[in-house]
């Protein structure tokens, strides 16, 4: 039996058993989501792998910081749903590498912005939100409408079918065509327009 | 749909796996303390240890409300497990899941507003629009759905059309709001109309033509130029007379609003590269009844063409932003 005396003057035990002990909520936790159909599958079949334009988009959100000031979470609340439609499940997330959830909403919540406004809305108010939106306080993002830079488009994907979003070859290989002449703007607007479709129809 | 599934491992290993870890921790803990509280400590109520020659370290027992703070996490543990889903598959006794709390709230909701919403829903436009607690109603959700594009005040901005004034792309009776707001619309002019050969300087004139149907300065030699191509270029679908055609949301070129800024230079580009923009359907998501309402609320602005004013809503016309604009210059 091991003795208070023997862990405390015993690296070696000290390092396993404190790992152990802190580490039993997370297996408890965490490990089990990897290993539910719910977390693991896509909802429906309108949840699909992020084409070129729409990924580089999405590495544009990420640079830009967006998640900062919008959450991509609607909660299970009627506050939530009346304004943004129905809630979020994990179901929905699974080809997001990471997922752009949030925690922080002084913009509102844009898990299901896709087909919410035009496109024409989201040019405009990306590059000056007052144009559109008087009242904003969001920043303009005026830079964006200059030429998409993604070489390494196609590598991203072959990195993301790694983590298991079912990317074909002929889809890498059609990559660096699929974003050629695109500017950063029209990357954003194509993310946001895809984001949350899948449960639009869903009450 | 069911997101119901409080668990729903892909095998029977981690139902176990998280109810064995989860007991375990528990009892464990509950164990350890009852031990704890059992154990001898050294005369001195020391730890037995020394360092550096005299550092000794006491082991005494903890406070009492502290250690019975310990118990009662683990009872509140046990409980709760027993009552709510955490263990696995089991779904506590109390069948709580998230949904079930969310469906619960949203039937409350229900029964609360239901009744007004179809109270209103029974009446036609104009008396709802003629109400002033549906109006209130129809100005937040108005607030909530529309404002982003339409603006606050509902004044529209460029390439979002007013909804104050008179004018209306797709025709302004409650029925075809209504219609709008349902199904959305797409609004689409082609690069240079119908007659894409128009080369610059045939674009330019037929600018002018157009400035002039609506009394913006023109060019009249330009304008004349213009006017013998408008037939060609643009009289499918704005018309002979420049008119437009509100069943199809081709606009009228010759009042004066402009949904794209009246300045030349923008004028051009539209004629140039075209326009598409669009009004996102939104029946689906609003419901009925609450399309009803925004009918009712954006008729009643008072921009309402050919119908009967409704008496409480009448706004001053001619307030909208790109009225407002000089119309020539900016």
């Amino acid at each position: 039996m091991l003795t208070h005396e023997q862990i405390e003057k015993n690296v070696g035990w000290m390092i396993v058993l404190t790992v152990l002990i802190v580490s039993i909520g997370g297996l408890v936790e965490i490990v089990p989501l990897f290993f539910q159909t719910s977390t693991t599958k896509p909802v429906n079949e309108l949840v699909k792998p992020y084409d070129p334009v729409r990924l580089a988009g999405r590495d544009i959100y990420i640079r830009e910081g967006c998640y900062n000031c919008h959450s991509q979470m609607i909660r299970p609340f009627r506050a939530e749903t009346e304004r943004y439609g129905h809630y979020s499940v994990a179901g929905e997330f699974v080809y997001d590498h990471p997922f752009q959830w949030g925690s922080k909403r002084t913009g509102p919540d844009l898990a299901r912005v896709g087909g919410r406004y035009s496109d024409q809305w989201h040019r405009i108010h990306l590059l000056n939100p007052r144009d559109v939106v008087p009242e904003s306080n969001m920043p303009a993002y005026y830079w964006l409408d200059r030429p998409l830079k993604e070489p390494n488009i196609g590598a991203k994907m072959e990195a993301l079918r790694k983590v298991g979003v079912p990317y074909s070859d002929e889809e890498i290989a059609g990559a660096a065509q699929a974003v050629e002449g695109k500017t950063e703007l029209d990357a954003v607007v194509a993310y946001l327009q895809g984001l949350g479709l899948a449960l639009k129809q869903a009450r | 749909m069911d997101f119901n599934n409080t668990s729903d491992f892909v095998s029977g290993f981690w139902n176990m796996y998280v109810v064995v870890l989860s007991l375990v921790s528990v009892v464990g803990c509950g164990v350890f303390l009852l031990i704890q509280d059992k154990a001898k400590t050294n005369a001195g109520n020391t730890t037995g240890h020394v360092w550096d020659e005299d550092l000794q370290e006491y082991s005494n027992p903890l406070p009492n409300w502290w250690r019975w703070m310990f118990y009662i996490t683990v009872v509140f543990s046990m409980v709760y497990l027993a009552l709510y889903p955490g263990m696995g598959n089991y779904a506590g006794s109390f069948g709580w899941t998230m949904r079930g709390q969310y469906d619960a709230e949203m039937k409350k909701a229900e029964e609360l507003y239901a009744p007004k919403f179809n109270q209103f829903l029974q009446m036609d436009v104009a008396a709802v629009a003629a109400n002033p607690e549906a109006k209130e109603m129809g100005q937040r959700l108005f607030q909530t759905y529309c404002a982003q594009c339409h603006g606050s005040d509902a004044g529209g901005a460029s390439s979002f059309p007013s909804l104050k004034d008179s004018d209306w792309l797709w025709g302004g009776t409650p029925e075809k709001i209504k219609e709008t707001i349902t199904g959305g619309r797409t609004g689409i002019m082609t690069p240079k109309g119908t007659k894409p050969d128009m080369d610059g300087e045939q674009v330019k004139d037929v600018v002018h033509y157009v400035r002039s149907l609506s009394g913006l300065s023109a060019d009249s030699i330009r304008s004349q130029r213009g006017k013998d191509l408008y037939p060609q270029a643009c009289a499918a679908c704005h018309g002979p007379e420049g008119k437009g055609n509100p069943d199809a949301g081709y606009p009228n070129l010759t009042d004066k609003v402009w949904l794209y800024s009246s300045r030349e230079d923008s004028m051009i580009e539209t004629v140039t590269k075209g326009r598409q923009n669009q009004m996102p359907p939104f029946g689906e998501f609003l419901g009925p009844a609450k399309v009803h309402l925004l009918t009712a609320y954006v008729w009643g602005l008072g921009g309402a063409k050919g119908e009967a004013q409704p008496a409480a809503a009448a706004a001053p016309a001619g307030m909208s932003g790109m009225e407002g604009m000089p119309a020539d210059k900016k």
